[in-house]
């Protein structure tokens, strides 16, 4: 079984062709093959007039990779949300579009669904990635803690209430004066660094629950930097501060996954895999973190690689095959989802909002 | 009275609550075609306020995540659609129509963090809410600005 996929939903313009062996034929995102975006990729591509510019020479290219002709795929399947309306209406249309004219199914899948189930497919054990697991989707948009139960069946036990951690990692940075992007660069910067010199709060450490909370962090960073003598940023200041949050978050993320490997373990005994998911799992320190609380927990450490973490259309191809193959697809009518929840019953957070 | 175009009001916020006391105030003067401009630096608090004022009106329970990743996030309430933005990564005016501008410009209330992307859509007729540090890590100032019709409006949120 082959799947064509395409991403369209946000900054990345992508399609990608995978098989039900785990295989990945074509694999390209537009912003890995261009060289003049502005420095810092602080403006996104989000205009659907950009998506659409690209989109058919991706999807070409794509299936050169795979060195398929459209009569040999089994599906279409698209990003139909959440996401900005325009991108995504300009890849459900395309998706649409080679379907029925080649009268292959078409699946609409949610970009979160997508992310949740990449595991799966880059699972390094020969039988793969069986569910229940439990994914920590950590990047700059996102930071949720979900109960994979099967494909479409997602528990969320835990959401941030304000900011992503990747989003916390980047506004402290820039605070820190250390540019954007933040995580690498404030990971850097905190090499070396003595972590318990500067005193920042541990938001939602303890609290019930699963959620998170960083927007308080990031005031904190702010108030301490403005404690610190007038003038240009110390290096060795800026090097204890870095690793000083790094410590709190790393604390707090391994507050908040030991409750929720509980919550798990509770709800499903046979659940024994940690995947994080997202940017931010390069990072090597929280990482660390993160496999001495699965492995003192007794959980299996799972994390796809980085480039399958970011926005990509191979997730969004694995997830339209993983549905696909359940039989479940989508009619041509299916209309995109700019908000689209993965556990639509999911409860509110606790909280209403952290400092800030 | 002589009308004017523009009005500055200074309000002292001590702490998180009394910056939500704030929110509920002005959630209570919003209707649709409103745009509120919130101001200030990265943790003055924008999204704070931009959180307790759409929760104020609608669901208290309402998850308001930061919208800096996605841009944009709406939101049903019983004054109408509420469109929260963050411009901060985007490089200009054409990119802003890109996420439903002019819809929510139509029939929504739009809140707006990092405003000056808007350049030359920016509405005359708005209310701005700048945030700066107070003495106190809490502690907020915040200073109102009405620009047209908002002038006469921002007055009613004088605290007693």
């Amino acid at each position: 079984m082959i799947v064509l996929g395409i991403e369209t939903s946000c900054d990345e313009t992508a399609a990608a062709v995978v098989t039900d062996r785990r295989e990945i034929l074509g694999d390209v995102v537009l912003s890995q093959l261009t060289d003049h975006r502005p420095y810092g990729g602080v403006v996104p591509e989000i205009a659907a007039r950009a998506h659409l510019d690209h989109l058919d020479g991706l999807i070409r290219r794509a299936m050169d990779e795979a060195g398929l002709g459209f009569d040999q795929l089994d599906g279409v399947a698209a990003t139909g949300g959440p996401g900005l309306i325009g991108g995504v209406i300009v890849g459900v249309m395309t998706a649409k579009a080679i379907a029925a004219v080649r009268g292959l199914p078409f699946i609409a899948v949610n970009h979160l669904e997508g992310h949740a189930l990449t595991a799966r497919l880059t699972d390094p054990a020969p039988e793969g990635l069986s569910f229940p697991y439990l994914l920590l989707l950590v990047s700059g948009g996102h930071c949720q803690i979900l109960a994979v139960e099967g494909v479409g069946r997602y528990r969320r036990l835990g959401t941030t209430i304000d900011d992503a951690v990747g989003e916390a990692f980047d506004k402290a940075a820039k605070l820190m004066g250390l540019g954007y992007p933040g995580g690498p660069l404030l990971e850097r910067a905190a090499e070396g660094g003595d972590a318990s010199r500067f005193d920042l709060p541990r938001p939602m450490k303890g609290r019930p629950g699963c959620d998170f909370s960083f927007s308080g962090l990031k005031t904190a960073v702010r108030n301490r930097l403005s404690e610190l003598p007038p003038g240009p940023f110390d290096p060795i200041d800026i090097r204890d501060l870095a690793a000083s949050f790094q410590a709190a978050v790393g604390d707090v993320m391994v507050d908040r996954c030991s409750r929720a490997m509980a919550q798990f373990r509770a709800e499903h005994p046979t659940g024994d895999t940690l995947v994080v998911a997202g940017g931010v799992a390069a990072n090597k320190y929280l990482r660390a973190r993160l496999t001495a609380l699965a492995d003192k927990q007794g959980f299996r450490f799972q994390a796809p690689p980085l480039r399958l973490c970011t926005d990509n259309a191979v997730m969004i191809a694995w997830a339209g095959l993983e549905r696909l193959r359940l039989g479940d697809t989508d009619g041509l009518d299916f209309a995109p989802r700019p908000r689209w929840p993965l556990d639509p019953t999911a409860r509110k957070p606790d909280g209403k909002g952290a400092k800030a | 009275m002589t009308p004017r175009i523009r009005h500055d009001l200074t309000i002292d916020l001590q702490d998180e609550a009394a910056t939500a006391d704030l929110a509920s105030r002005l959630g209570r003067l919003l209707r649709a075609g409103d745009m509120v401009a919130l101001r200030g630096d990265l943790g003055a608090g924008k999204t704070s306020l931009a959180r307790a004022l759409i929760q104020s009106l609608g669901d208290a329970d309402e998850e308001v995540p930061s919208p800096t990743f996605t841009l944009v996030q709406t939101y049903e309430t019983p004054a109408g659609p509420v469109w929260h933005f963050d411009l901060y990564r985007l490089g200009g005016p054409d990119e802003v129509i890109e996420l439903g501008w002019d819809d929510a410009r139509t029939d929504g209330i739009a809140v707006v963090e990092w405003p000056d992307r808007l350049g030359t859509l920016m509405p005359d007729e708005r209310l701005d809410i700048t945030l700066a540090f107070g003495p106190d890590p809490t502690a907020r100032r915040a200073t109102l600005t009405g620009f047209g019709a908002w002038a006469g409006r921002v007055e009613s949120l004088e605290p007693k």
